[in-house]
């Protein structure tokens, strides 16, 4: 910086050779500022893993007995008993994640207008189609696999203090280990993930995005109140239901393929992956295409949007 | 090269018309100050320019369309604003790293150079640093950018004396040169009354006067009369009058050096003067000038 300098700086070659920059860096960084803004991405599934862990200090003294005791069930119940501190701590992270992805859905695009902080970022040159695409991708993608991630870890944590317990008590761990099947059962973790949270509720994301760029207030309640209003007019004009059966078949599973991975949680090992039948389920492509409307239609607001 | 250039620029919100057929032509190397009341469409103008808004008439900003072209036009356009517009939550490193990331003409070095200067820490959060601090901080992102147009929006509204006149001499003999352009609204005109060579006036969303500051010097004059000589004075058609302690003090726009200078004293009004005379007469009173 020359700053005593009284002389006027040459003119600088700024037209021979304008810097270039890639592409995927402003993206990078418009994910790398999610994360910094909405820490409770990573803290909030981290903190109910930790929990878990916690609780399972507790559970380990009863290790010993239920696996004395294991011989004397039912073949078929004989996972469950070893299963099901494990199939908890899957199941908590990933209702953590699923939680704070909707949280931060609405609050994505609604956030930076109500703090202007907007401004700010509008004045950096990143496009609206990164920063949404930057933004999208968090429910999308990042908690998602965050959340397989924090699973696996506190999972194997889980997995090695239960053998440290039953080998400390002079026990066998090949029960434990032959039962659990962790690694199978972490596939299909991944797989549910991906399929259901990732494919099948993208349009939900997208449409909580919509509302978050469209919204002036209160968020929350316009992205459920037009669905409502859409469903409860069907049901007084058609006495029909049709909407809501829609809304439900969304987060149920709706169609068979769909529903094999989907409210039949804990998985059980061995359980049919009907990757074919899902790929080819028009549930999956029309939510996909209405993902993607929703998407762009955000982008197209953020352009027009000013802080509030 | 024209850097900006406006013709008819129109924006309403609602009924409100915030932008009334606004021309407006900045040449390269210029510091324009566009002054005006609250509300006057001073950051609607600007917002327009930096495609924040869409608008109405013609608008090319560096050559591009900043409505359609606001991504490229970003890297050579850089923007502070009258309010605190960096996330609360940002930590100074992070806007670095982040402004390093995103920003292709940004110098790292630069902008921790005048960091060093200031008192602010590293790791500090915005929401942690005072007002001034603030603008310290983004003052320190943007100077570091090489653009080629900066769009000052209130950028010292509500900081003291101290911080405004650092803000300035930092931006004169760290940031300017004639490369460069910057386009500043402000209320503290004093602040920029000898750094700016352009002038503006706004007034519910028509500009009122637009001149070099050259030619605003050689045209105003400003007369201080002792009550006997005041119906003479008031004959050569004054633009504006006002009392103070007995003494009247009229302003007059195009008036003859000599001719005055036999009534009273004269002296170059401030640009606050004349915009309260300017100003005042459009609206019929001075209550419409908050200086």
């Amino acid at each position: 910086m020359n700053a005593q300098s009284n002389t006027v700086p040459e003119f600088p070659e700024r037209d021979a050779a304008p810097p270039t920059m890639s592409v995927t860096q402003p993206f990078y960084w418009s994910v790398r500022r999610e994360l910094l803004e909405h820490r409770s991405i990573y803290v909030a599934p981290l903190s109910i893993a930790g929990v878990i862990l916690l609780g399972f200090l507790f559970f380990l003294p009863f290790l010993p007995h239920t696996v004395r005791t294991l011989s004397s069930l039912d073949p078929s119940r004989q996972r469950d008993a070893l299963a099901q501190p494990f199939d908890f701590a899957a199941g908590a992270v990933m209702a953590a994640a699923f939680l704070v992805s909707i949280f931060y859905s609405v609050d994505a695009l609604y956030g930076e207008r109500r703090d202007r902080s907007i401004l700010f970022w509008k004045s950096m040159p990143v496009s609206d189609v990164t920063t949404v695409l930057a933004k999208a991708s968090i429910p999308l993608f990042v908690l998602p696999m965050l959340s397989f991630l924090i699973t696996v870890v506190t999972q194997s944590i889980m997995l090695l203090l239960s053998s440290m317990v039953l080998l400390a008590n002079g026990l066998s761990i090949s029960p434990l280990w032959t039962q659990l099947q962790l690694y199978q059962v972490l596939l299909m973790l991944l797989y549910h993930l991906i399929t259901a949270h990732m494919l099948w509720f993208a349009p939900f994301y997208a449409w909580l995005l919509l509302v978050s760029a469209w919204a002036r207030r209160a968020p929350f309640l316009w992205a459920i109140l037009p669905p409502l209003a859409i469903g409860i007019f069907e049901k007084v004009a058609f006495h029909s239901s049709h909407f809501f059966e829609l809304i439900n078949n969304r987060f149920s599973g709706g169609s068979d393929a769909v529903a094999s991975m989907m409210g039949t949680f804990p998985f059980h090992p061995g359980m049919p992956l009907s990757v074919g039948a899902f790929l080819l389920s028009p549930g999956l492509w029309i939510g996909l295409i209405f993902a993607a409307i929703f998407l762009a239609a955000a982008v197209r607001l953020r352009h027009y949007r000013e802080p509030i | 090269m024209t850097v900006i250039e406006a013709r008819g620029l129109r924006k309403a919100f609602g009924s409100t018309i915030a932008l009334d057929g606004v021309d407006l032509h900045v040449e390269e190397g210029r510091i324009l100050g566009i002054i005006g009341p609250n509300g006057a469409g001073k950051s609607t103008a600007l917002n327009a320019v930096l495609g924040l808004i869409p608008y109405q008439g013609e608008l090319r900003v560096l050559g591009r369309n900043p409505w359609t072209e606001r991504e490229q036009l970003l890297r050579d356009v850089c923007f502070i604003s009258d309010v605190a517009i960096l996330p609360r939550w940002l930590r100074v490193s992070q806007a670095i790293d982040y402004v390093a990331g995103v920003h292709p003409r940004f110098d790292r070095a630069k902008a921790e150079a005048f960091l060093a200067k200031t008192s602010i820490q590293r790791s500090s959060k915005v929401r942690q640093l005072s007002k001034g601090m603030v603008t310290q901080l983004h003052l320190a992102l943007v100077m570091a950018i090489d653009a080629r147009l900066l769009v000052l929006d209130e950028p010292t509204l509500g900081l003291d004396i101290l911080y405004r006149k650092q803000f300035y001499d930092s931006l004169l003999n760290d940031y300017f040169d004639r490369s460069r352009t910057i386009v500043v609204t402000t209320h503290q005109v004093e602040d920029v009354e000898h750094v700016l060579t352009d002038l503006m006036f706004i007034h519910r969303g028509r500009v009122v006067l637009s001149c070099r500051m050259e030619e605003f010097e050689s045209r105003y004059l400003e007369l201080t009369v002792l009550p006997d000589k005041l119906p003479a004075a008031r004959a050569l058609k004054p633009m504006h009058e006002r009392q103070i302690l007995g003494r009247s003090i009229l302003l007059f726009s195009n008036a003859l050096r000599e001719q005055l200078a036999a009534l009273g004293d004269l002296r170059t009004p401030s640009i606050a003067d004349v915009f309260v005379a300017v100003i005042g007469n459009n609206t019929g009173g001075t209550q419409g000038a908050s200086l």
